[in-house]
């Protein structure tokens, strides 16, 4: 949850404070947690995925805040058993406001041997291990370099470990089932999540129904799955492994009061163009290629025809912003999503879109790269890309989110921007925003913003001799706007083109003077774009060191101020929506601090556009190792930077 | 008599009753922008953009609901010289950016013009789902075999070992047949016509206007100044008659002075091959069938021409089809989807099913 209400509670991200319940006689302990950090690891194909999703929705339901972070790899079935092939998800869920998917895990669940080595360096000492020993034979051990088996070594002393057979037990479970031990073994993953839902007590009414519904057609696995996930919890509850089971009570003070559902930021991205298509009253066009992490956008809005959505799987990337250009022309909402190599592809067209005028969102996810780079991975290293990726002077606004839930307002602003200045505009998501998932409070629909526009209905121009036309490049003079006149309108026909045109008349033009008025235009229409003023927390008013961030760094960026904030530390914050064009008072906001911090999943592109603009000596703090920034690490580099 | 009507399809008419019809009488002059036209003189598109101009009264439609979309080359400054909506895109996506105009607005006539390096080179991916996807477009692709705008390279149309800027010891690579190509990539319908037969080219056009889907016409254009002459065995009276072969849908295949020659099946092979037509053999002439469900005969039909020579030319009509039309099947979901659901509620999309609240 991104509320910036501020209590006690939340400036304590660091530590997990406990309470003991006293057990009534024949109960087991119970003991309050104010938060907890949960990653389930496994093999790509065994469902942890699903099993972190399905966590979520429960402890959503329950009405924690939560935070989480999916990271798998981008091989569908990466070789079974081997390190590159291990899929987890980490889920942070607490009483109170937080930020992050947290840095480091209480609880690991590791479903073989891979997963154990390849997240208990994540593991600090004393957190608990729950294992699937089943999977631990000399082979699957020997695959991933285990000489010895870590559960009998001594090497896991410092953790709290908890052998469970879980596929024995998952196997027993299931056996008036007529099922082979190998397809039996599956539901595995569904006794795991029993298992941990019986530890931090979720509500398991959502996961029965929601197995139910995934296997209407199959009832036979529907019944084996919730089987497996009842005997998970009663195995948790019956075996004097488990001793002790945990509270982490609803954060009903974190949260303003209204409606909540849990939502990851693909979702609500998706949600935000279908209510910026009702609220701007104009059909939706999605003209996209499959490319990880954006392909679920389009997969969400084709399920909504029933909107008016129209979605079409092109060829290619070019083909995709092709359309969506195409459909713009025609008056709809056109959209393209896609992430950095089809950014590079759709290049030109946006460009093209640059030159008519015409209002079109882009939406990159951002990943790792360059070329391919990490499909699956988070990095935020597209920002010149969208600023600066094409020939010729090609301004476009760029709009982006900075939490899960934020995309859904993120994409209204940026379809306000694209239809009310008629401009294509980008919306940098990234692959943590997109898969991860936090509680959003669900707007009231007649509170969302009028985005409607005025389509050119008659002649705008009389010229020398009286004579009323229609000049399609005669601009608002507040917005600098060209009209928006669709094919299908009488009297304004008109022909548009990439080609330099002639200021309002639209007609070709090679006239020197014109093409660089044109072009200090354009420029200036994009540079005029209402932006709100940047908002900085402040809370002492006497902070020397100010942390500038943008995108989805805002979760692990405020975090760690908070720390500090904590520890008696003044740090000021603050975070951009609005990368191009940058809000009006950033220059007067960053020249009030002795220090400027500004932390990126990149090598210092924000930074580099900060340097340059304002001649500011901010400095850059960057990781691009494909995961989102921790609070501790970040609390550090802001220390070092107040103390140094 | 053969049947040249054509107006088979039935769902032709009803794809363009979706597009409104012009209040008055139009005429060519309507259809002319204020535009100086700045090919070079000579230049075989001023016959065809005459030609457009010229037929489009007859389509009676409201000159506002018409779209011109090019991408880059000399032909692609064709929609900045019709009096109707345009434009004037990027080299090669014309194909694409017309699919999401025509598949979102079906209210609109959508018009394609591209040239043998927009569509065939940079633009050979859109033109072939294009035309695989049977969206409603007319696609006009001006074929010159020569690159004219950048001065004179080869073209992907071009015959082997041409000689050119970029080629001065031949080219290597071999030549698309664009009829062939489309015929290929799925097209519904694949004419093909010459720039100075203006009758013909508007007889094409009248047929593609029609055509429920997407329509390509390609077009054999002199480019006077870099490929002059390049058509000239088709055009020139005497070497036409042995040159050209005008398909007609219904009737026999014939060409040559007085149908001396025709067209037959080849037994053996299947394949097809120009005969002298003999009292013996007349009743083996294929007869032209355009509707055919199969693409096999009218893809043989494209093989005939002489690459070099371009002996045994076929024009006219290759391939005339009725299938589902892209942009249709896309407004039917739509409806279908309504008819499940119920328009979209958005309140009720953003609830979702798993809520929780939170009282103050």
């Amino acid at each position: 949850m991104t509320s910036q209400v501020s209590s006690p509670a939340e400036q304590a991200d660091e530590a997990v404070v406990g309470e003991q319940r006293k057990p009534a006689a024949g109960e087991k302990d119970v003991r309050r947690l104010d938060r907890v950090i949960i990653r389930f690891a496994g093999d790509s194909g065994d469902g942890m995925q699903l099993t972190g999703d399905r966590f979520t929705s429960e402890t959503a339901s329950f009405g924690n805040d939560l935070s989480t972070l999916p990271n798998f790899p981008a091989e569908i079935r990466a070789p079974a058993g081997t390190l590159p092939g291990v899929s987890s998800f980490q889920l942070h869920f607490a009483d109170h406001d937080i930020l992050t998917p947290g840095d480091a895990p209480n609880v690991l669940v590791a479903m073989n041997p891979a997963a154990l080595k390849a997240n208990i360096g994540d593991v600090p000492r004393g957190a608990e291990v729950i294992v699937n020993t089943d999977e631990f034979t000399k082979r699957a051990m020997q695959k991933v370099g285990y000489e010895t088996s870590p559960l009998e070594d001594g090497s896991l002393d410092g953790f709290q470990v908890h052998p469970v057979p879980l596929t024995t037990l998952t196997v027993e479970a299931l056996k008036e089932f007529d099922l082979s031990r190998k397809d039996a073994g599956r539901s595995k993953n569904m006794f795991a999540l029993g298992l941990l839902s019986w530890m931090y007590h979720r509500p398991t009414e959502g996961t029965e129904r929601f197995l139910k519904t995934k296997f209407a057609k199959k009832p036979d696995i529907a019944a084996a799955n919730i089987a497996a996930f009842r005997a998970g919890w009663n195995f948790g509850e019956t075996t004097e492994d488990f001793a002790v089971s945990y509270e982490v009570a609803p954060a009903a003070k974190a949260f303003p009061t209204g409606t909540y559902r849990n939502i990851s930021g693909n979702l609500a991205l998706s949600y935000g163009l279908i209510a910026a298509s009702r609220q701007a009253d104009l059909p939706l066009y999605l003209g996209s290629y499959p490319i990880t992490p954006a392909s679920d956008i389009l997969h969400e809005l084709s399920k909504h025809k029933n909107f008016g959505v129209r979605t079409f799987q092109a060829e290619d990337e070019i083909a995709g912003i092709g359309a969506a250009l195409g459909a713009a022309f025609g008056g709809s909402l056109a959209v393209t999503t896609t992430s950095g190599p089809g950014v590079a592809l759709k290049s030109e067209t946006i460009g093209l879109a640059v030159s008519l005028e015409l209002p079109l969102l882009i939406v990159d996810i951002q990943r790792g790269g360059p070329s391919t780079g990490l499909p699956t991975k988070t990095e935020q290293a597209d920002l010149l890309q969208a600023m600066y990726g094409r020939n010729g002077e090609a301004p476009v606004p760029v709009v982006a989110p900075r939490t899960p839930a934020d995309c859904f307002d993120a994409a209204l602003e940026a379809a306000r921007i694209a239809v009310t200045y008629r401009t294509p505009v980008f919306l940098l998501s990234d692959g943590y925003l997109a898969n991860g998932s936090e509680p959003w409070r669900i707007p009231e629909v007649d509170q969302l913003p009028d985005l409607r526009v005025q389509f050119a209905s008659g002649t705008n121009h009389t010229l020398d001799d009286g004579t009323e036309v229609f000049w399609p490049f005669k601009r608002d003079p507040g917005t600098l706007a060209r009209p928006w006149a669709i094919p299908g309108t009488p009297g304004l026909e008109h022909r548009i083109g990439g080609i330099e045109k002639q200021d309002g008349t639209g007609n070709i033009s090679y006239d020197p003077a014109n093409h660089d008025f044109m072009v200090r235009t354009r420029q200036a229409k994009v540079d005029g774009i209402d932006v709100p003023d940047l908002e900085v927390d402040d809370a002492d008013g006497d902070a020397g060191l100010l942390v500038l961030g943008w995108g989805s760094t805002y979760g692990p960026i405020t975090a760690a101020v908070r720390r500090l904030r904590a520890a008696g530390q003044s740090v000021a914050q603050a975070h951009l929506r609005h990368l191009n064009p940058f809000p009006r008072n950033l220059g007067e906001v960053l020249k009030r601090y002795d220090k400027v911090v500004i932390p990126e999943m990149n090598l210092g592109q924000l930074a580099t556009l900060i340097r340059a603009k304002y001649l500011v000596d901010a400095v850059s703090y960057n990781q691009v190792n494909g995961m989102p920034f921790k609070a501790e690490q970040l609390a550090t580099a802001f220390k070092e930077a107040i103390d140094g | 008599m053969a049947d040249t009507t054509l107006a088979g399809p039935t769902g032709s008419e009803t794809l363009l009753k979706l597009v409104p019809k012009a209040e008055g009488k139009q005429s060519m002059k309507d259809f002319k922008s204020d535009q100086e036209v700045r090919w070079c003189p000579g230049c075989g598109d001023y016959a065809v953009l005459a030609a457009v101009q010229g037929f489009m009264p007859e389509l009676g439609l409201a000159k506002e609901n018409i779209v011109f979309v090019s991408g880059i080359g000399c032909s692609s400054r064709f929609p900045y010289y019709m009096n109707t909506y345009g434009m004037h895109s990027i080299h090669g996506r014309a194909p694409a950016i017309a699919t999401g105009l025509a598949s979102s607005r079906r209210d609109l006539s959508v018009w394609v013009v591209t040239g043998d390096g927009d569509a065939l080179s940079i633009g050979g991916n859109h033109l072939i789902h294009a035309l695989r996807r049977n969206v409603n477009l007319k696609i006009l692709l001006f074929n010159n075999r020569i690159y004219g705008l950048t001065k004179g390279q080869y073209s992907p149309t071009s015959e082997v070992g041409k000689i050119t800027k970029s080629t001065p010891m031949g080219s290597l690579d071999a030549p698309f047949n664009p009829v062939s190509l489309a015929i290929g990539a799925e097209a519904s319908f694949v004419a093909r016509t010459v720039d100075s037969d203006r009758k013909h080219l508007t007889e094409v056009l009248r047929q593609a206007a029609d055509h429920p889907g997407t329509a390509l016409v390609e077009i054999y254009q002199n480019c006077n100044i870099f490929n002059d002459g390049a058509f000239e065995v088709l055009k020139d009276k005497q070497q036409a008659e042995e040159a050209v072969i005008r398909l007609e849908h219904g009737a026999p295949i014939r060409f040559g002075t007085d149908g001396s020659k025709g067209v037959v099946r080849d037994p053996a092979t299947g394949d097809l091959k120009v005969v002298a037509v003999t009292a013996e053999n007349e009743s083996q002439i294929l007869v032209h069938d355009a509707h055919s469900a199969s693409p096999t005969t009218a893809f043989a039909l494209s093989r005939l021409a002489d690459p070099d020579t371009l002996h045994h030319t076929p024009i006219g009509v290759f391939r005339s089809t009725e299938r589902p039309v892209y942009d249709t099947l896309m407004a039917d979901q739509l409806d279908t989807a309504i008819e499940q659901h119920g328009k979209g509620d958005l309140a009720a999309l953003l609830a979702g099913g798993d809520t929780w609240t939170v009282v103050g």
